[in-house]
């Protein structure tokens, strides 16, 4: 089905309707997977969240404006992520490029912010080597930041995909897949917000 | 004093050198692989070894090379053990045994992985792959390419295994690799760097698999097939495939923990820096206990599949059999505790996963009873499926009121880490899980290949498998009662233990017989199969949907989707001897398209594994490059990832297999 058929609502058959139904339960479960695994993170972080061996406990160390600019910038992100899958409901190809490039730059931000914030901890001798709350706390803000790299990775080949051949019924399942992906990771950075940051600044 | 450099990381020369026997295996192995590519290229077999296998994204034929790899790896493992069991037997006193320390370590190391992840795993994905979709009533799985990519990693994972016998070392720290023993400080070299790899590859392999299945049971049953009308096979399946989406995130995280414990200087499980040893056996447990359930559940399916097919009985107690498996479900995940209840986690806590664990025997004493009652009054025919599960029923029982024992705590004080343990959970294992296995092997043969296989031998081995396992385990039960204690590879000899070391080790070659029957006796098959062929489909009589089609199935399994009403539907259709229904209108069947790619896939990771192992970083880097280019390529193709069967084409292939459906 081409994006004009598409968009004049018509009729899509039934096999179609399926692979797509498919493909996003197909998802979702994967997410949930994806929870259990940052799940078990969360869990490592709560049990050595304490075992400071003498180094930086969170309250020292953590950066609070830079966080929560970081946090408002993925919240951003998430945003504008679904204002392109909104465009792309409506076929509109150009705003959904547009979206989706502002939600690329967005996450990079994010990341670049949480690349710099983790390399002043390294010079500054609070590396993941000196302590089991460090260990969990590179590791599990890390595994965060590794999902995200892939879903700039993935927004950039979808991008250049959707220029290639347009919002075609494929392409739209594809960015409303990524989609779910984002908005999934930003409820874990949420998550790590809360239970990492808010919790670990204050002083006990 | 490791030697690194940029090239080769830590491999060297030395990695090459082992003991006499090591080298003879390798060397045997080798050869085994020469000689097959010698074979396949003298029958002029690469092409239709490509095309028809090693891109196919048909789960009957995943589901075939999943059962050749867990049988090989089955041998590989059994030889293990007959070295492991004449160790155990000759090494008292002022005799050493016949093989070094270091090495018996290995091997019960090695058994543990290769028998749990890619025998039990290997032989579970096979007869799901085979059967699922046929007895659902679907062409297919959710995600064909994503099927294949996880065959590609578990045998991956499979071949990293084996590499490690020839290049470097394997793991010495036991199969599930404690720290503070699995850490850097303690096991140096690349042994338990293997164990990480071949399990992290194996295991999201195994996650991805469990995913398709979960979806292709809950979207592509065929109409009129509700949850409470899939055959219990599917149920167990389901509940199974549900517990792995849980279970093996968790091992994922441990497994990756460790790596960075023991590649970047991480403390998440040292002794000091802040570590914590007790969180890595909490976290392997969350896992590993659940990963009993995941092996066994899809056994008790195949066992009420046989059970209720060769007594010509409904299963007895459907509705609470489904109550079973979901209760067992969900109880799995309360009982990881009693694995460890001499580490100190206080009465309390002892006693709350003691607890569970005894209720966790509550519904499978009920699905025992159910198969019991469902052969009461049955017109029971004793096909060899019915004597794995005969076999089953006894053993079973016996090793689950050892279970019940070793649930107390303070038996479990006595019994921790003995013989005793390891008989019972081999009793478990082998009677739940391999058994019921080899059962629907046997069972789905005929549906698989379109020939049965040969009973006599068939019941030869199964004697030989249900004395020789008597013969082994009975003494060990006996051991772990006098105090042997497991991973033993020499004791005094006033411990008066050498006479059941002697008659185990006896034992486990009777297994060794078993095992030889049951391989050899699919060749005696192969040439009888003129007399064994299955004509019209359903050899057994069977009840459920994947009897509807010939034997083999043609690619698209079902020409029309089949429409249920009720449990048994082929059953039932048979009993009403209606008239062969009315035959639909073929439709277009659309069938996904062969690909490389899963497999370029398993081999990038199979290289990020070994390069991860010996520390060859820039060729890691590389490898992960790999897997980002093909991901992006398969997706941004623009080429069909499906092809078209026409609907008179399928008319013409349906016709020319008329002479076998009717």
């Amino acid at each position: 089905m081409s994006a004009a058929e598409f968009a004049a609502g018509g009729q899509a058959d039934a096999r179609d309707i399926e692979v797509e139904a498919k493909a996003i339960f197909g998802f979702w479960v994967y997410l949930m997977t994806d929870c259990v695994l940052f799940a078990g993170l969360f869990a490592t972080y709560a049990v050595l969240r304490d075992n400071t061996f003498g180094g930086p406990a969170g309250y020292q160390i953590f950066n609070m404006p830079e966080v929560l600019v970081e946090t408002l910038v993925l919240l951003m992100s998430s945003f504008t992520c679904g204002l392109g899958v909104l465009a792309a409901r409506g076929n509109r190809k150009a705003q959904v490029l547009g979206w989706f490039a502002a939600t690329f730059v967005l996450g990079l931000v994010f990341l670049s912010i949480e690349v710099t914030d983790f390399h002043s901890l390294v010079t500054h001798g609070s590396s993941w080597t000196r302590s089991g709350f460090l260990s969990a706390y590179f590791t599990l803000v890390g595994t965060h930041g590794l999902h995200i790299t892939i879903g700039l990775l993935w927004m950039a080949v979808l991008a250049v995909r959707i220029r290639k051949t347009g919002l075609t019924r494929g392409n739209v399942r594809r960015l409303t897949l990524l989609s779910l992906f984002w908005h999934f990771l930003d409820l874990v950075w949420i998550f790590i917000f809360t239970i990492v940051y808010l919790m670990g600044a204050a002083r006990v | 004093m490791i030697i690194a450099n940029e090239i080769t990381g830590r491999l060297t020369w030395g990695a090459f050198l082992h003991a006499l026997i090591t080298e003879g295996a390798v060397v045997g192995m080798a050869l085994a692989l020469l000689a097959l590519a010698a074979l396949v290229t003298y029958k002029r077999r690469w092409r239709w070894l490509w095309t028809e296998w090693l891109t196919t994204v048909d789960p009957k034929k995943l589901g075939v090379m999943y059962i050749l790899v867990a049988i090989t790896m089955l041998v590989r493992s059994g030889a293990d053990v007959l070295l492991m069991r004449l160790q155990q037997a000759t090494s008292v006193g002022s005799s050493q045994g016949v093989i070094p320390t270091s090495m018996f370590q290995q091997l019960f190391s090695a058994h543990g992985t290769i028998m749990i992840f890619f025998v039990a795993m290997g032989l579970m994905f096979g007869i799901i792959n085979l059967v699922l979709p046929l007895q659902i009533g679907s062409r297919d799985v959710a995600f064909p390419f994503l099927n294949a990519t996880s065959f590609w990693l578990f045998a991956a994972g499979m071949a990293l295994v084996n590499v490690s016998l020839g290049i470097g070392q394997f793991s010495a720290a036991g199969w599930l690799a404690y720290p503070p023993l699995s850490e850097l400080q303690y096991s140096p070299g690349v042994g338990v760097s293997y164990w990480i790899w071949s399990l992290q590859i194996a295991g999201i392999g195994s996650l991805l698999a469990a995913v398709n299945f979960f979806v292709t049971i809950l979207r592509m049953r065929c109409p009129g097939m509700t949850l409470m009308k899939m055959p219990m096979f599917a149920w167990s399946v389901l509940c199974s495939m549900f517990l792995a989406m849980f279970a093996f995130p968790i091992l994922t995280v441990t497994l990756a923990l460790l790596f960075l414990d023991r590649a970047i200087g991480t403390h998440f499980f040292t002794g000091g820096g802040g570590g914590n040893m007790m969180m890595y056996v909490n976290l392997i447990w969350a896992w590993g206990h659940p990963e009993v359930y995941i092996l066994v559940l899809p056994a008790f399916g195949i066992y009420s599949e046989v059970v209720a097919t060769f007594s010509r009985k409904p299963l007895f107690g459907y509705a609470s059999m489904v109550a079973a498996l979901v209760a067992i479900t969900i109880l799995a995940f309360s009982v990881w505790v009693h694995h460890f209840f001499t580490m100190g986690a206080g009465a309390d806590v002892n006693g709350f996963f003691g607890i569970m664990t005894m209720i966790i025997a509550v519904p499978t004493g009920v699905k025992i009873f159910n198969w019991l009652a469902t052969m009461f009054r049955g017109r029971i025919k004793f096909a060899t499926p019915m004597y794995w599960f005969m076999g089953f029923v006894g053993l079973f029982t016996i090793g689950g009121v050892a279970g019940v024992m070793l649930a107390m705590p303070a038996i479990d004080f006595q019994l921790h880490n003995s013989l005793f343990l390891v008989a019972h959970f081999h009793t478990m294992l082998v009677s739940g899980v391999l058994f019921g296995d080899f059962a629907g092997l046997i069972y789905w043969f005929p549906k698989v290949c379109g020939f049965r296989l040969n009973e006599r031998l068939l019941k030869y081995s199964f004697w030989c498998w249900f004395i020789g396992f008597i013969v082994v385990f009975v003494p060990l039960y006996i051991l772990g009662f006098m105090g042997a204690t497991r991973r033993l590879d020499h004791y005094a000899a006033s411990t008066g233990w050498q006479p059941l070391f002697i008659i185990s080790g006896l034992g486990s070659l009777i297994i060794a017989a078993g095992l030889a029957l049951l391989i050899l006796q699919v060749g005696v098959s192969i040439r009888q199969r003129a007399t064994t062929r299955d004509v019209d489909g359903d050899p057994w009589n069977g009840r459920t949907l994947e009897w509807t089609t010939t034997s083999p199935p043609p690619v698209y399994n079902f020409a029309t989707i089949p429409v249920v009403h009720g449990r048994d539907p082929f059953w039932a259709a048979k009993q009403e001897d209606a008239a062969p229904p009315e035959t639909r209108a073929f439709g277009d069947i659309h069938m996904p398209k062969n690909t490389p790619v899963g497999m370029f896939v398993g081999g990038f990771a199979f290289v990020v594994g070994f390069t991860l192992i010996w520390h060859i970083y820039w060729l890691t880097i590389l490898a992960v490059l790999g897997i980002l280019i093909t991901a992006a390529i398969r997706t941004t193709s623009t080429d069909e990832s499906e092809y078209t069967i026409r609907a008179a084409e399928v008319a013409r292939l349906e016709s020319s297999r008329q002479g076998v459906l009717v």
